[in-house]
């Protein structure tokens, strides 16, 4: 499967390492994908990297990707302008089980760049919001700085049928919301644990605390997805880079049912 | 205006307690709120009690010279606030503040200790609530130190977030 080109249609800073860009088929082709999905995005001459696809599956072009620069090539893409062309083959991977979590509370935590992957989740629920019990969006980051999506955080955060709980590692001054980990919001979230689904993505370390945490409060361990975002190469299933287990991340992933992948979620990289 | 009795009976913190326990706390108990802004305690301060908020939220502070006031953590709703009152010196370890107007049920340090001096049942009783606490918190301030999100200026700790 080779790259198709697409343009880039717009490039959002978010934060000082993190951008969202808009980018549509050059060919002016369609798209479509369900929240979870992914794309790889290849930065011509430099490399190709697996990444979220993080806007609106109903209305899915431009296809939104959220990028944090960390390496050589997601740098490269971060840094694209207007106008550039990345290539992109996808969408790939499982989908977060928004169906099954009809008539259920959903408790969404993230960390970090893990908002990413699950604000698809957030339009399709408040597109179909009487199809769901409660919502709580539950959202750590570093720092105030570092919070994506802040408009619409905020935005959410006016709402009357969703809890959105925000907190930062490190504030700085004239910050007045939360301090501590993402943890610290789930014993007080307003969601009925035994009725609830739960879909979690950030640092994986952050994801074995906050299924920890989420038990504690009495979440049944097969109501808790997560998505695990291992490193990839071909992301078709064919080179193994992405091995976790018994598991493919890139054919059976990135998104799990915590109990399939439970064993191995305190196994380091492979 | 509900009893203090029926305020504790309520607090997740006591619940399932023996009402004969909830009722020797609650002859150490009584109704206070705070001004957002207001300083509950201070670092170094005499530890003569505890919260256990009923509504807003509080943050817990230490100076950093040169930077100030930093919050380390903030708490809210059915929290407890403080257990440097239960053992030697006796001193605030944090400042607390109500970054909200805070409503809390407050427990007389003196009191509660001295109960629970008389009657180790009743402290027992009391550590068996407070240590999950505490716990907790150390749990969440290790993940905190551990820096997870970790970005270009931290190491950055496993999947892409
Ligand atoms: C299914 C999936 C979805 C993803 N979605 C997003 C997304 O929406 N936004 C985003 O910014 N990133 C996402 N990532 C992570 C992204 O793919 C990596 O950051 C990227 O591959 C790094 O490549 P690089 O060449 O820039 O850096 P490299 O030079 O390859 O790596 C730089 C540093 O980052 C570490 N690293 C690289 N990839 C990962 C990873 N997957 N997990 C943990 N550490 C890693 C490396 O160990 C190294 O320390 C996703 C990954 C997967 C598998
Ligand atoms: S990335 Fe090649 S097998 Fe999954």
């Amino acid at each position: 499967m080779v790259p198709v080109p697409f343009v880039v249609r717009r490039v959002r800073r978010e934060t000082h390492d993190t951008a969202t860009l808009d980018l549509a088929p050059a060919n002016g082709d369609g798209f479509t994908f369900r929240p979870g999905q992914f794309n790889m995005l290849y930065a011509f001459g430099i490399g190709e990297v697996p990444i979220s696809i993080s806007g609106d599956a109903q209305r899915p072009l431009p296809v939104a990707h959220t990028v944090r620069a960390v390496g050589a090539v997601s740098t490269a893409i971060r840094t694209v302008r207007p106008g550039a062309m990345v290539g992109v083959r996808g969408p790939f991977g499982t989908a977060w089980p928004v169906e099954a979590a009809e008539r259920m509370d959903v408790v969404i935590v993230a960390g970090g760049i893990g908002l990413a992957p699950l604000r698809p989740v957030l339009y399709h629920l408040l597109a179909f919001r009487e199809r769901y019990g409660r919502v709580a969006l539950l959202y750590g980051a570093r720092t105030p700085q570092d919070l994506l999506f802040r408009r619409e955080l905020e935005q959410w955060r006016g709402r009357f049928d969703l809890h959105v709980g925000v907190t930062v590692d490190a504030p700085v001054s004239g910050w007045i919301g939360d301090v501590g980990v993402v943890t610290t919001l789930i014993p007080h979230a307003p969601f009925d644990p035994q009725d609830a689904l739960a879909l979690v993505c950030g640092p994986e370390v952050m994801m074995r605390f906050t299924v920890a945490e989420l038990r504690k409060r009495g979440v049944p361990a097969e109501r808790i997805v997560l998505s695990l975002e291992r490193n990839m190469k071909c992301a078709i299933g064919l080179c193994g880079h992405c091995q976790f287990g018994p598991h493919f991340v890139c054919r059976q992933g990135p998104v799990f049912r915590y109990p399939e992948v439970e064993p191995l979620l305190t196994v380091k990289e492979v | 205006m509900k009893e203090i009795e029926e305020l504790l009976a309520e607090q997740p913190f006591f619940k399932g307690m023996d009402p004969r326990w909830i009722a020797f706390f609650a002859g150490c108990a009584g109704n206070v709120r705070f001004d957002a802004g207001e300083y509950i305690f201070r670092e170094g301060g005499e530890a003569n009690r505890f919260l256990l908020i009923r509504h807003g939220r509080v943050a817990l502070e230490t100076h950093v010279p040169q930077r100030g006031p930093v919050t380390i953590y903030t708490i809210g709703k059915n929290d407890v606030v403080g257990w440097s009152w239960l053992f030697p010196p006796y001193r605030w370890t944090f400042d607390a503040r109500a970054l909200e107007l805070v409503r809390a049920i407050g427990f007389d340090a003196a009191c509660v200790r001295k109960k629970c001096e008389e009657d180790p049942a009743l402290g027992y009783v009391l550590l068996m609530r407070l240590v999950p606490v505490i716990s907790s918190r150390l749990q969440a301030t290790r993940l905190q130190l551990l820096d997870v999100y970790g970005t270009a200026r931290g190491p950055r700790a496993g999947a892409s977030a």
